[in-house]
């Protein structure tokens, strides 16, 4: 059962025209990410943005059970997870709850968009996305450090797809809320965006915004985007940098 | 995919490139939308709704149970949407589907993000409130249950009585004031066949779709959005689904409130 929405010990989001962590109204969060981290894995991803931590690994294309299996393309499984002990309150719940469900679902739908399931018919890709600490945004911070992963297990994409979150807080349009803000801002807008032509792969909100907030926050997202990218870009050329200093030691 | 779909999808694609649609609607009409509220008594609202040849019920319960600790003075407000087996061959008991959980995140959202019911209208007394639960139930499938369910929901709430508190109980054989509602959503859902855009699609056309979007707005904001499946909308193409939905809105806000 979820309670609703409450306006109780609301803190100040704005304090002097900056954000509660002393952001501006377009500026991320550190955003810090790390390709190849698992051994087992086909790819995998660490990633830190703000206090969010969160890990990536993908496995596959491997055959798909008969219940899953395609015969002309990949099914993606992605799954989105939260540790029991990723949030600052109490114990999360083992099972995985609705929210979990829907996040999982629509993050299926975003790699089903830019991986080439043709390549791959009657396999399953699986992308499991483990937020070991949560900060707000999660579900972008999942997606965005999946991409890596990907790109890190070798599979064929389309594009490098990011994720980021825009919002509202009183009247100012915002990229990338933290927890506080996420909790208590007025809108909270997660886009996923396929950079090559800026493609909306997911888009999710509840909240309120008027027509041209809307239109703002889609711009801040591109923005945003341009920083976004080439921090995954960087990271998947590190792991590679650091593969290919092996063999030379070698 | 099965054979017959596969060549359903085709028709649906091929007419929509000469811009017809297999029920020869226009790309933003709505199918015919009728509403019957008030048609299971024992519940404190009920709505059942027609869009086309899909067929929900929506039933509200009210309930008297303890606030959480962190809302003391707030009711609570659970909406839930169910996919019944006779609703389509192809549907099955068990455990939610993915699927049916985006579904009823989406409708709950809408609602609750507008603030249609002020929780705090819901309290009663120190360790009692009211839960509001909104159950739809699908029972004809023939393409967007989205906009359906949203539709009955909001209808059942404004049909809805609150049953009279009495010794610490609720007394259902006696109901009198009306839920009050703060604001009435409504909720459109499109199509991406190709790169064909529709309002409303019907089995046909969601069996071919790419892409799902549902917008729900009120009369000055945006409350929810919802991109669904692994099609893509530009920018430009979102911004023009969501005036859409506003030329839309008081149309369906009528049919909603007047039924």
């Amino acid at each position: 059962m979820i309670n609703l929405a409450s306006s109780l010990n609301k803190p100040e989001l704005i304090v002097n025209g900056k954000r509660i962590d002393g952001r501006d109204f377009n500026e991320l969060r550190p955003l810090k990410i790390e390709a190849g981290v698992l051994k087992n894995a086909d790819g995998s991803a660490y990633e830190e943005w703000g206090d969010n931590k969160v890990l990536v690994a993908v496995y596959g294309p491997k055959e798909a059970p008969r219940y899953l299996a395609d015969p002309n393309k990949a099914v993606i499984k992605a799954k989105y997870s939260m540790a029991s002990f990723s949030g600052l309150n109490g114990h999360g719940r083992s099972n995985p709850s609705r929210r979990e469900i829907e996040i999982s679902k629509v993050t299926s739908d975003v790699f089903s968009n830019v991986v080439d399931l043709a390549q791959f018919p009657g396999s399953e890709i699986d992308i499991d996305i483990e937020i070991l600490q949560s900060d707000g945004g999660t579900r972008a911070a999942g997606i965005t450090a999946a991409s890596v992963a990907l790109a890190n297990a070798g599979i064929p994409m389309k594009d490098l797809v990011y994720a980021v979150s825009a919002a509202r807080i009183e009247d100012k349009v915002s990229i990338d809320v933290n927890m506080i803000e996420d909790n208590y801002s007025d809108a909270d807008i997660p886009f996923a965006i396929s950079p090559r032509n800026n493609d909306v792969l997911l888009l999710q909100f509840d909240g309120g915004v008027t027509r041209e907030q809307m239109k703002e926050a889609e711009n801040m997202v591109i923005e945003a985007g341009k920083t976004i990218s080439k921090i995954q870009k960087d990271a998947l050329k590190k792991s590679y940098e650091e593969v290919s200093k092996q063999y030379e030691e070698k | 995919m099965d054979a017959i779909l596969t060549m359903k999808s085709k028709y649906i694609r091929d007419l929509l490139e000469s811009g017809k649609r297999e029920d020869s609607r226009e790309l933003y009409d709505f199918r015919d939308i009728k509403i019957k509220k008030g048609l299971i008594p024992h519940a404190e609202g009920s709505a059942q709704v027609d869009l086309g040849d899909t067929r929900v019920i929506a039933g509200v319960k009210m309930v008297l149970e303890s606030p959480h600790e962190d809302t003391p003075n707030e009711g609570n407000f659970i909406l839930s949407v169910s996919l019944l087996p006779m609703a389509n061959a192809d549907y099955e008991s068990g455990p939610p589907s993915p699927e049916e959980v985006e579904l009823s995140r989406v409708v709950d959202r809408g609602i609750r993000s507008a603030v249609a019911i002020d929780p705090t209208s819901l309290f009663i007394e120190e360790g009692k409130v009211w839960s509001v639960y909104v159950d739809v139930y699908v029972l004809n499938y023939a393409g967007n249950i989205f906009d359906a369910s949203s539709i009955a929901a909001m209808a059942a709430l404004e049909n809805a009585k609150i049953p009279e508190y009495k010794d610490g109980k609720a007394n259902y054989e006696n109901r009198k004031t009306k839920l009050k509602l703060n604001n009435m959503i409504t909720s459109t859902t499109f199509a991406k066949i190709g790169d064909k855009i529709i309002l409303d699609p019907n089995a046909d056309e969601e069996a071919a779709m790419d892409a799902r979007f549902t917008v729900q707005i009120d009369d000055k904001q945006i409350r929810a959005l919802q991109k669904g499946l692994s099609g893509s909308f530009s920018m430009d193409e979102i911004n023009k689904l969501i005036d859409i939905s506003f030329d839309k809105h008081k149309e369906l806000k009528g049919i909603i409130e007047k039924s």
